[in-house]
């Protein structure tokens, strides 16, 4: 691996270990394994979408239109279940996928070509994508019982003793490890996010490696659409409601720079599992859910305060360098 | 010729501000040894010195922006200290900037009290008062304005006298103008000047920054040059004629030691015929051959790096065509420009050359990423052995390939963004002021290794604003002004006074 673990991810390890620890020493069922694949099976959407968050982030960009996406997609999948309810799972993640990377191209294109604000533009399509949501399901409820059995039961088939939901986390994450480590593509995002006019000059086409970000984002987006109706066996217009700032929320907390251009995807996958083993802990100790945004909260603000800290000798240095080039 | 005038303790006036002994030292770069500097109220002084001499970084000195390391500042023969842009605004000195530093969405008033606005009851601002005020200040220096007009409606002339509608308002006993004429039409800047008496008879001191020397004759009383850092004269205008000046000017001993090379140009490699731009040059022709450096000399502004750029694909021209080893060729991009052989090592490194937060490896290959991958996947092995070859051939002091670029020193960083280029096995390499801002040791470090390149071959076009370093390296050179080509040429023509004038527009040959 190029990039490899840092210490911020050597630190989020640590915490990580420390946060179960904690909990296993008053809640020992907590680290019964059949609960651990619980929690990492639960927090794979997350994991999922804050792998393509932290692409889109790398390349300065912010994609708050994920969770509209994974929605619409998912009423799409469903929909078309209850219409034909004979229709191969394959076909339907192939439609998942697809209709997510064009969710996400939508949000590329007008970010490259228009060069509109990534942040407007995709507030914008959060919005649109939503709407689209009622628009054709007329705000209807699409329910367990209208769907099949086979759709449904997909990401909670078991594989060696873990959901096809968990697999498929893992899958991405190797997968965008190779995209990110061993591509040009990968290369480009880091360099798009770190110095756009260096990549510039560099003969990289920066709004054209912002548009793959977002398809790539939108395409994850897209499957977990998919996967997120088939588990929870429900689809409405307001799924997934607020998850994109989760997903955000991971990223930054695994040390993905909001500035673009540092950070690693382990991170990211870090950062989720973070959040994740909160979210599934605090109902075991008896703290209100409530707490739950308070504790997420919290840890976002000291992920950043130590992202800043680690940057400011690096700023001086920047400033002294821009100083002694301004006087010239 | 140092000593054209006298010290002017003959003077009848006490100066309003005093500088001796300031000195303002960069990581690398020692910008202001040991300088002074006089302003008297009521008369105007011209400073002047070549790019990088050091007058930006006095006018930031003088303005609270940065603070000198060694020296001391006086008013009215009191000395004080600036800690902040503030603490300058409250002794009375006021800059107008090159670009005017104004809010466009503000009005004209709200522009001129910025940061000083009179209040009213519950100290909010009193905006009548104001407007009126503004109105009155304007109409003092017979500005054609409304106070209320929003500043985006001024074209930038007006947006000048705003500026300077500022300066009154806090009753700036100095003013300082770095280049005010820069971008004004001949009768705006004829405004200027009536302007410039104007507060000169009203006993203000005026800093005046100007590459013209036909305006600097024209409004100063006194001068004083800088060179490298350095002060090296001043007296009064009517003490001097232009070729004094031009010598204080450039006048120094090459004292660096520059690669001897046997030029020996071979076939031509690039061609450009009837290169324009709408508003940054026009009617270029050039041609490179392999084996030759090519120096571009020319004021900041002149339109050098803007001719670069759009031969690079960054921008691109409204007419001409470039020629690559004699066959005509579309360049669009970078991209295409780098498929064409040509590179371009950009001027300010820190914000267009190196990824800092990248390794030393990764810079390097970022341009050549389709040679050090095979199907698609990037393969490690080759882009270290890509890295590790041109990072040794610069002499690169690192600790390993995977160090971040950022932890570089600047002269090491310049060396990774060089690399990066001679990675792609170029044929034209295009250098912006390659050794701005870096130590002198790195500085001949580059320059052997331009030698070098071209001996093995590589055309290379140099754009420098320093006087040594063109006349050192240029097989020929090309000296643009104003966007249009003032003059090419030969090495045996070359002196630093031909240079300047064609430069400056002075009339005549050296």
């Amino acid at each position: 691996m190029i990039r490899y673990v840092k210490s911020r991810e050597a630190l989020l390890v640590g915490v990580i270990l420390a946060l179960i620890a904690l909990i296993a020493s008053r809640f020992p069922a907590f680290i019964l394994p059949s609960n651990l694949v619980n929690v990492f099976t639960d927090t794979s959407p997350l994991i999922i979408l804050a792998v393509g968050q932290a692409i889109v982030i790398l390349t300065r960009c912010i994609d708050l239109s994920v969770a509209a996406n994974l929605a619409l997609t998912g009423m799409v999948c469903a929909m078309l279940n209850v219409a034909y309810p004979g229709l191969p799972i394959p076909v339907i993640i192939a439609v998942a996928l697809m209709l997510g990377a064009v969710l996400g191209a939508i949000n590329g294109i007008l970010v490259w070509k228009l060069t509109i604000p990534p942040i407007v533009v995709t507030l914008g399509t959060l919005t649109i994508y939503r709407g689209i949501i009622f628009v054709i399901s007329d705000g209807a409820w699409v329910n367990a019982h209208e769907m099949s059995a086979a759709f449904t039961g997909f990401p909670r088939a078991e594989i060696l003793g873990l959901p096809v939901l968990a697999w498929l986390a893992i899958l991405t994450a190797i997968i965008f490890f190779i995209v990110i480590a061993r591509t040009p593509l990968g290369r480009a995002f880091y360099a798009v996010g770190g110095n756009p006019h260096a990549a510039v000059y560099a003969g990289i086409n920066v709004g054209k490696t912002q548009f793959w970000a977002f398809v790539l984002s939108g395409t994850l987006a897209g499957l977990t659409g998919y996967l997120w109706v088939a588990r929870y066996s429900v689809a409405y217009v307001d799924i997934a409601k607020g998850f994109e700032l989760e997903v955000v929320a991971a990223c930054v907390i695994g040390g993905i720079a909001i500035a673009g251009g540092a950070g690693t995807i382990m991170g990211a996958i870090l950062g989720a599992i973070f959040l994740g083993i909160i979210k599934n802990a605090l109902p075991v100790v008896g703290i209100s859910p409530f707490w739950q945004l308070a504790i997420s909260g919290a840890a976002i603000v000291i992920a950043v305060a130590f992202n800043a800290r680690a940057g400011r000798a690096k700023g001086r240095i920047i400033l002294k360098r821009a100083e002694a080039e301004a006087q010239a | 010729m140092q000593n054209l005038a006298p010290q002017m303790d003959a003077a009848p006036i006490a100066p309003v501000l005093e500088l001796s002994g300031i000195t303002k030292t960069f990581p690398g770069v020692k910008a202001l040894n040991n300088v002074s500097l006089e302003l008297f109220p009521g008369q105007v002084t011209a400073l002047i010195g070549e790019n990088g001499a050091g007058k930006s970084t006095i006018v930031k000195v003088l303005t609270g922006i940065y603070r000198a390391d060694g020296g001391t500042i006086a008013v009215d023969g009191e000395q004080v200290a600036f800690a902040s842009a503030d603490d300058a605004g409250a002794a009375g000195i006021t800059a107008i900037h090159q670009e005017t530093v104004l809010f466009d969405e503000l009005s004209v008033a709200e522009n001129i009290f910025i940061g000083h606005a009179p209040r009213g009851r519950f100290g909010l601002i009193d905006t009548a008062q104001m407007n009126t005020r503004a109105q009155e200040i304007l109409d003092r220096i017979d500005a054609p304005l409304s106070a209320t007009t929003p500043l985006k409606d001024l074209g930038i002339a007006n947006k000048h006298l705003v500026a300077i509608a500022r300066a009154l308002s806090v009753d700036a006993r100095v003013v300082i103008m770095d280049e005010p004429t820069a971008a004004l039409s001949q009768k705006e800047i004829e405004e200027l000047y009536d302007l410039v008496e104007r507060l000169k008879s009203e006993g203000r001191a005026i800093l005046f920054i100007s590459h013209k020397f036909d305006e600097v004759f024209r409004i100063a009383d006194r001068y004083a040059v800088f060179r490298d850092g350095e002060h090296v004269g001043a007296g009064l205008m009517s003490d001097v004629t232009e070729g004094d000046l031009v010598q204080l000017m450039v006048g120094r001993a090459v004292d660096q030691i520059f690669p001897s090379r046997a030029h020996s140009a071979g076939a031509e490699v690039l061609r450009i015929e009837g290169y324009a731009h709408p508003t940054e040059f026009d009617g270029i022709n050039l041609t490179l051959k392999a084996g030759e450096i090519l120096g571009f000399y020319g004021l900041v502004g002149a339109g050098r790096s803007e001719l670069m750029q759009a031969i690079f694909g960054i921008t691109r021209p409204s007419a001409g065509t470039i020629y690559v080893e004699g066959t005509a060729c579309t360049i669009r991009s970078p991209a295409d420009a780098i498929a064409n052989g040509i590179v371009y090592v950009p001027e300010d490194r820190g914000k267009q050359g190196a990824v800092l937060g990248l390794p030393i490896f990764q810079n390097v290959t970022l341009p050549s990423l389709a040679q050090t991958s095979r199907s698609g996947f990037l393969k490690l092995a080759a882009e270290f052995a890509l890295a590790r070859e041109y990072t040794e051939r610069l002499e690169l002091r690192a600790a390993a390939l995977d160090q971040d670029v950022g932890n570089l020193s600047g002269g090491n960083q310049q060396k990774v963004v060089i690399a990066k280029w001679l990675a792609t096995k170029p044929r034209v390499i295009i250098l912006d002021e390659p050794t701005k801002g870096i130590d002198i040791g790195s500085k001949a470090a580059v320059h052997a290794f331009m030698a070098e390149l071209a001996a093995e071959g590589l055309a290379v076009i140099m754009v420098s604003s320093e006087i040594p370093e063109i006349l050192g390296m240029s097989d020929r050179v090309i000296v643009m002004r104003e966007g249009l080509i003032a003059a090419e040429l030969r090495r045996d023509e070359l002196s630093p006074e031909t240079l300047v004038r064609h430069a400056a527009g002075i009339g005549g040959h050296a």
